[in-house]
C-alpha cells in the first residue's frame, strides 16, 4: 500500500543523527553501505563499468564537502555533509508509487521499497527532494537506503552490531541510530541538546533524521589580525635577532 | 530533467489521441447523426491508435515493463495509478461506442457510451497533468499552469486531428470548427507565454541553504562533489538546458503554432475538398511537432531540487 500509515503518537521513528561538527568526510560510511547492502536481503547494488573509465552504480550514501561562507563577517567553514534517506513522516515517494512498491513500516517509519513489486517508473525518485532514490538500469528497480532493516533486527548479529552499517563503520562517532519517536532516547537527547534540525522542512515531508550542526568556529579571521598587532619590543632583542627582524619586516 | 522521449512522445501522443476521443463523444452525446459511421470509426480508431502508441511508449520507459499490470492497485494515493487505471478503462466505452454505432439502433446506449468515453477522456488527460504538477520537487511543474496546458494541449492537438479527419471525409469543415479551434490554438500560446514568464521569473523557496540546514552559517556551495562521475541523480535530474537554447526552441514553438494558425485561417477561405483536407492534415502535423518541442522543453526547462546539493553555485 503506498498509503501512509496513520500516524500514532508515541510511535517508533527510527532514524540516524549526523554530527556535522566532527564528520571528516571520509566516505567511510558511503562505503561500507555498499559494502553491507551489497550482499544483504535489498543487494545487489550493480556496478556498471566498473574496471573502465567512468564507472556507474547505486549508492544508498553519498558525502558531499560544502563551503560556508558567512557575507558579513567573511569567515568561511567547510562542512562534509552524508545525504542519505530520511525515512520523511510524510513523503510524496511513497504516496506517488503507481504499484505500492514504495512503502513507509507502520512499525518503526523505515520507508523501503520491495523490488519484486517494483516497475521502475522512476516516478518517486522524481519526487524525493533529497536524492536518496537512485535507479538501477542494471537490475530494472528503484534503490534506496533501508536503515539496515536486515541488520538491526538481525538476531544473528551480536546485540552491539544491530546498526545500520554506516553507524558502526564511522571512525569519529558521528553517526547515530535510534528512536527519535521516543522524547526519552539517547538520538532524541542528543538532538535536542545540539539543537538538531531537519533538512528543507518547507517542503513539509517531515524528515525523521536530524543533522547537528557544526559548532562555532574561533574566529580564524580576528586571530590573523591579533597576530598582526602583537608588537615586540625590539631592545629586549639580541642583535642577530634584531637583524632577522629587520630582515623579516622588509 | 532529463527529457526522455518515450515520455515526450507518449505525453503528446496520448493527449491528441484523448482529445480526438472526447471531441468524437462529445459530438456523439450531442447530435450522433451529425457524423458519418465511418468519419466516427476513422475517428475511434485514429484516436486509439495515438493513446495506445503514448502508453506502449510509456511501457517502454519501465525498467520492468513486463509488471506494468502492479500499476493498477494504488489508485487511492497514486496519480500515475489513476491514470493507468483510467486510461485502460476507456477502451471499453470507446469500443462499444463503435459497436453502437454500428448497429445504430440503441440511441440511448450510444449517448451514455460517448458520455462515459468523453468523461475518460478528461479525466486521464487531468491524471497525466496531476503527476507532474503535483510534484513538490519540480518547481516549473508544481504551479497552475501545468493542469490547464496539458488539457487545453491535448483539446488543441484533438480538434486541429479532428479537422483533419474530416477534411478527407467530406469537404465541409464547419466555420465554427475552425475558429473555435484558432480560438484554442490563441488560448494555449497565451497559457504557454504565461507560464514561460513564470518560470522565468519566480523561484522554489528551497535553496542549497535550507537544502544543507547550513544558511545560518552563511552562503552554501559545493565544494567537493561525492563523486567525480556521474550519478543516476545527475544523469535523471541534473539535465540542464543551455538559457540560449531554450530562447531558441521556445521561439520554433511560437514558430510552429503560428503557422498552423496561419493554415487553419487559409481552411476559413478555401473550399476544394481535396486541397483542404491536405491543409488540415499540414495543420495537424505543424501543430503535433510544435506540442512535441514544447513538451521537450517542458522536461529539459525544469530543475529537480535535489541539483541544489551539486551545483549549489549556478542557483
Ligand atoms: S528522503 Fe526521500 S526517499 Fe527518503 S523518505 Fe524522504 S522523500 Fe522518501
Ligand atoms: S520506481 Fe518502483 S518504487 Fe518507485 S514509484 Fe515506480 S514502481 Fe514505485
Amino acid at each position: 500500500m503506498t498509503c501512509l500509515p496513520q500516524a500514532k503518537s508515541g510511535a517508533k521513528k527510527l532514524g540516524l543523527v549526523i554530527d556535522l561538527d566532527i564528520c571528516v568526510g571520509c566516505h567511510a560510511c558511503a562505503v561500507a553501505c555498499k559494502e553491507w547492502n551489497d550482499g544483504g536481503d535489498f543487494g545487489p547494488l550493480p556496478d556498471e563499468n566498473k574496471q573502465q573509465r567512468e564507472p556507474f552504480g547505486v549508492w544508498f550514501n553519498r558525502v558531499h564537502t560544502y563551503d560556508v561562507e558567512n557575507a558579513a563577517t567573511k569567515q568561511q567553514m567547510t562542512v562534509h555533509f552524508p545525504r542519505s534517506c530520511l525515512h520523511c513522516e510524510t513523503p510524496d515517494c511513497v504516496t506517488v508509487c503507481p504499484t505500492g512498491a514504495s512503502y513507509k513500516r507502520a512499525e518503526d517509519g523505515i520507508v523501503l521499497i520491495d523490488e519484486d513489486k517494483c516497475i521502475g517508473c522512476k516516478l518517486c525518485s522524481w519526487a524525493c527532494p533529497y536524492g536518496a532514490r537512485e535507479y538501477s538500469e542494471v537490475r530494472g528497480v528503484m534503490q534506496k537506503c533501508t536503515l539496515c532493516v536486515d541488520r538491526i533486527y538481525n538476531e544473528t548479529l551480536a546485540v552491539e552490531e544491530r546498526q545500520p552499517a554506516c553507524v558502526l563503520a564511522c571512525p569519529t562517532h558521528a553517526r547515530h541510530f535510534g528512536d527519535l519517536g521516543d522524547a526519552d532516547s539517547a538520538v532524541s537527547q542528543l538532538v535536542a541538546a545540539r539543537e538538531g534540525y531537519a533538512l528543507m522542512p518547507e517542503l513539509g515531508y517531515q524528515p525523521v533524521n536530524r543533522y547537528l550542526p557544526p559548532r562555532p568556529r574561533r574566529d580564524q579571521r580576528n586571530a590573523v589580525a591579533k597576530a598582526q598587532e602583537e608588537k615586540i619590543d625590539l631592545d629586549q632583542l639580541p642583535p642577530l635577532l634584531r637583524w632577522v627582524d629587520k630582515l623579516l619586516s622588509r | 530533467m532529463h527529457p526522455a522521449l518515450s515520455v515526450i512522445f507518449f505525453t503528446t501522443a496520448s493527449g491528441a489521441g484523448y482529445g480526438l476521443l472526447f471531441l468524437l463523444a462529445s459530438s456523439c452525446a450531442i447530435n450522433p447523426a451529425s457524423i458519418s459511421l465511418y468519419e466516427i470509426l476513422t475517428m475511434l480508431a485514429l484516436g486509439l491508435l495515438f493513446s495506445s502508441a503514448g502508453l506502449l511508449s510509456s511501457m517502454s520507459h519501465l525498467g520492468r515493463p513486463e509488471r506494468a499490470w502492479r500499476a493498477f492497485s494504488q489508485w487511492r494515493s497514486s496519480w500515475l495509478s489513476r491514470e493507468g487505471v483510467i486510461a485502460s478503462f476507456s477502451y471499453l466505452p470507446a469500443l462499444l461506442l463503435g459497436v453502437l454505432m454500428w448497429r445504430n439502433d440503441v440511441w440511448i446506449a450510444m449517448r451514455l457510451c460517448a458520455i462515459l468515453l468523453a468523461a475518460c477522456a478528461i479525466a486521464t488527460v487531468l491524471c497525466t497533468a496531476r503527476i507532474y504538477s503535483s510534484l513538490k520537487t519540480i518547481h516549473a511543474w508544481h504551479n497552475v499552469y501545468v493542469l490547464p496546458a496539458y488539457l487545453l494541449f491535448a483539446l488543441l492537438s484533438g480538434a486541429i486531428w479532428n479537422i483533419a479527419v474530416r477534411g478527407w471525409f467530406s469537404s465541409v469543415c464547419s466555420v465554427e470548427a475552425l475558429i473555435a479551434t484558432m480560438l484554442l490554438l490563441l488560448l494555449s500560446v497565451i497559457l504557454k507565454l504565461r507560464y514561460w514568464r513564470f518560470i522565468d521569473t519566480t523561484r522554489s523557496a528551497s535553496t542549497a541553504e535550507t537544502a544543507t540546514g547550513l544558511g545560518r552559517f552563511g552562503q552554501v556551495s559545493s565544494f567537493e562533489r561525492p563523486h567525480t562521475e556521474q550519478n543516476y541523480l545527475l544523469k535523471e535530474m541534473g539535465f540542464v538546458l543551455a538559457r540560449k537554447h531554450a530562447q531558441r526552441l521556445r521561439r520554433l514553438v511560437l514558430l510552429l503554432f503560428a503557422a498552423t494558425f496561419i493554415v487553419l485561417g487559409m481552411l476559413l477561405l478555401i473550399s476544394t475538398s481535396l486541397l483542404s483536407a491536405v491543409l488540415a492534415t499540414l495543420a495537424a502535423i505543424t501543430v503535433s511537432i510544435g506540442l512535441l518541442v514544447e513538451r521537450w522543453l517542458f522536461f529539459a526547462e525544469a530543475k529537480h531540487l535535489v541539483t541544489l546539493y551539486y551545483d549549489t553555485r549556478q542557483r
